[in-house]
């Protein structure tokens, strides 16, 4: 018996969504790009913070250091990016300020993730009149100008880093708890939920143990362009002078000094801007080649 | 399309009213009043400034007289532009806000759909890569990345434009370009997209194919038959997109020294302009709620299915 089991085909190894769309992301060269890219940047953003938090640890220039004597210097062989109109190395501050821009835009996304999909898969879940209570709300939502409110905020408590996090994460969520919703509803019908039903799971215990992880496809593709949203969020607030303050930085801030002094300084503003425009095309290409990847229309 | 309207607007009136009372306690409640910053006055001085604009009554009680005085259409006098009256102030800066506005959407649309249009019945040959490949960089070059570029490009280095300033009533092409096309770009971008994927799957639709079976001409299967199906994302996407010009307009307007409203709006929060603050985001919320239901109206005409649910 046991020999006959040894020489029979072992059962194929079925392929999951995420096999496939690993397979079809990979094999899409933006994207690729995109990610290796983004881990790099994503490196030199964690650099430029640590280099704030412990100074020169990298044989960087420190953020905050004023070189009084090399003021508005364009790029040369030590400072690579030039210095600012205080004299302070460019090139660490645009780690510096990369460093937050990413962290304001994963922090906040997460914030909105969190939110949306509660919000959206009980909704969707639960249905009737408390599906259309909560989705009102949504649309009533919509159509408040949230920029005016975010910086009201902002003047109201003074801008300050925390409180970027949950206004943008607050304003961002509305969307993704549509998409939520709307994939709730017809994953709701599905057998496994009846399945898990049967077998007596509780309803928040079928909402986030099997109807959520089903749904994630398209949530992680909102969160990836997300999230370069809210980085554009972000120096909009920075431009207006009620992003992040100093001491930190972020590249919208980077880009608003540079803007103030272009005509003198272009560097101040070329490089800010070139690395903001990199990172952004680099979540639109891998947030792009998600949707394609995981697509089942495409199939 | 009537009935829609109607439940649009029912829906509007307590939605303005949350967001009026929610501006109006959010600047209450924000340190400081629109006099502190000024020299020192007497205290007994104070108080009259306070109490010719109401400000030492409770603020339940202002609350109640400011929605009174509005639902006569007074929007209040400035608390810092002393001689002017906020419905003035938005009037000098309302004709230079749309112009751009209108101006970034109108290009948007033009040059976004002819675009597309092009991209789509292009789909994947070389034309099609290039004006994708324009459309993604659109979207990442934010019109707060491109307006400094552009005037330093155009403006600083190459002379060609001028870079800031626009007197009143000097709406001159040479002026306006720069601000309308750094507006427009990402709404390029985005609209191109759309109407690019709507186009490819609506050339693929049987209606098409019963058109050419039918030996229509190809120019009017694309412009008869093909386009008004694919302009439905674009129609009901130009709600948000007149709300993303609208606050980018804010960007455009600071980096181009233009006297817009948008430009207004940060300054009076920042000095406490109670009322100035009130009216822009009186004026701000109607006008995006008005293009949402338009847009959404707009949806109802041109797509038989979304009249039934």
């Amino acid at each position: 018996m046991t020999g006959i089991a040894a020489t029979l085909p072992q059962p194929a190894r079925g392929r999951s969504l995420w096999d496939d769309a690993r397979r079809r992301l990979m094999r899409n060269p933006a994207a690729v790009v995109g990610i290796v890219l983004l881990a790099v940047f994503t490196v030199l953003g964690v650099v430029g913070m640590l280099n704030y938090a412990f100074p020169g640890l990298f044989g960087l220039h420190p953020v905050d250091m004023l070189y009084r004597d090399k003021v508005s210097i364009a790029p040369t062989g030590t400072h690579f990016f030039g210095t600012d109109t205080e004299g302070r190395d460019l090139f660490g501050r645009v780690l510096f300020g990369l460093g937050i821009s990413l962290a304001v835009g994963f922090v906040a996304t997460a914030v909105s993730l969190a939110i949306g999909v509660v919000w959206g898969a009980t909704a969707g879940y639960v249905g009737g009149g408390v599906d259309a209570f909560m989705m009102r709300i949504v649309d009533v939502l919509y159509s408040v100008p949230f920029i005016f409110f975010v910086i009201l905020l902002m003047v109201v408590f003074g801008a300050n880093i925390w409180l970027i996090f949950i206004a943008i994460g607050a304003v961002e969520w509305l969307t993704m708890s549509r998409i939520v919703r709307g994939q709730t509803i017809s994953l709701r019908q599905k057998e496994f939920v009846e399945a898990a039903k049967a077998g007596g799971a509780s309803g928040p215990a079928i909402v986030f143990g099997h109807i959520v992880p089903n749904l994630m496809g398209p949530v992680v593709v909102f969160a990836t362009l997300n999230v370069a949203r809210v980085i554009l969020l972000e120096s909009f607030l920075s431009f207006l002078g009620l992003g992040v303050q100093e001491p930190l930085t972020s590249l919208g801030k980077l880009i608003a000094d540079g803007a103030n002094n272009m005509d003198t300084a272009p560097w101040m503003i070329i490089w800010p801007a070139t690395v903001m425009f990199a990172t952004l095309l680099c979540f639109n290409f891998v947030g792009d080649g998600l949707r394609d990847a995981l697509d089942p229309k495409d199939r | 399309m009537l009935v829609q309207i109607l439940r649009r607007l029912l829906i509007a009136i307590p939605t303005m009213f949350v967001i009026i009372a929610a501006a109006f306690f959010l600047m209450r409640a924000a340190p400081g009043s629109p006099f502190s910053s000024e020299r020192q006055v007497p205290a007994e001085i104070e108080q009259r400034m306070l109490a010719a604009y109401d400000l030492d009554k409770p603020v339940g009680e202002q609350f109640v007289l400011y929605v009174t005085r509005l639902l006569q259409g007074d929007l209040g006098p400035s608390m810092k532009y002393k001689d002017k009256d906020v419905a003035d102030i938005i009037a000098e800066g309302l004709p230079t806000s749309l112009i751009i506005g209108g101006a970034a959407i109108s290009l948007a649309l033009l040059v976004g759909c002819s675009l597309g249009i092009w991209a789509a019945l292009r789909q994947n040959r070389p034309e099609d890569y290039v004006a994708m490949s324009f459309a993604v960089a659109g979207v990442c070059l934010p019109p707060l990345v491109l307006a400094p570029l552009f005037s330093l490009v155009f403006g600083v280095q190459l002379q060609w434009l001028p870079t800031a300033g626009l007197y009143r009533d000097q709406y001159t092409v040479s002026h306006l370009l720069l601000p309308v096309v750094a507006l427009a770009l990402p709404q390029i971008a985005i609209i191109s997209r759309l109407i690019r994927a709507s186009m490819i799957e609506a050339m693929r639709s049987n209606a098409i194919r019963t058109a050419r079976a039918k030996g229509l001409p190809e120019a009017q299967v694309i412009w008869r038959h093909a386009l008004p199906v694919a302009m439905i994302p674009v129609v009901s996407y130009l709600g948000p997109a007149i709300s993303t010009v609208l606050t980018g307009g804010f960007v455009i307007e600071t980096v181009f020294q233009l006297p817009g409203i948008g430009k207004q709006f940060t300054i009076a929060a920042l000095q406490r302009d109670y009322t100035l603050v009130m009216g822009v985001v009186i004026l701000y919320a109607a006008m995006i709620m008005f293009f949402n239901m338009m847009s959404d109206v707009m949806y109802g005409v041109l797509d038989p299915r979304a009249r039934r649910s």
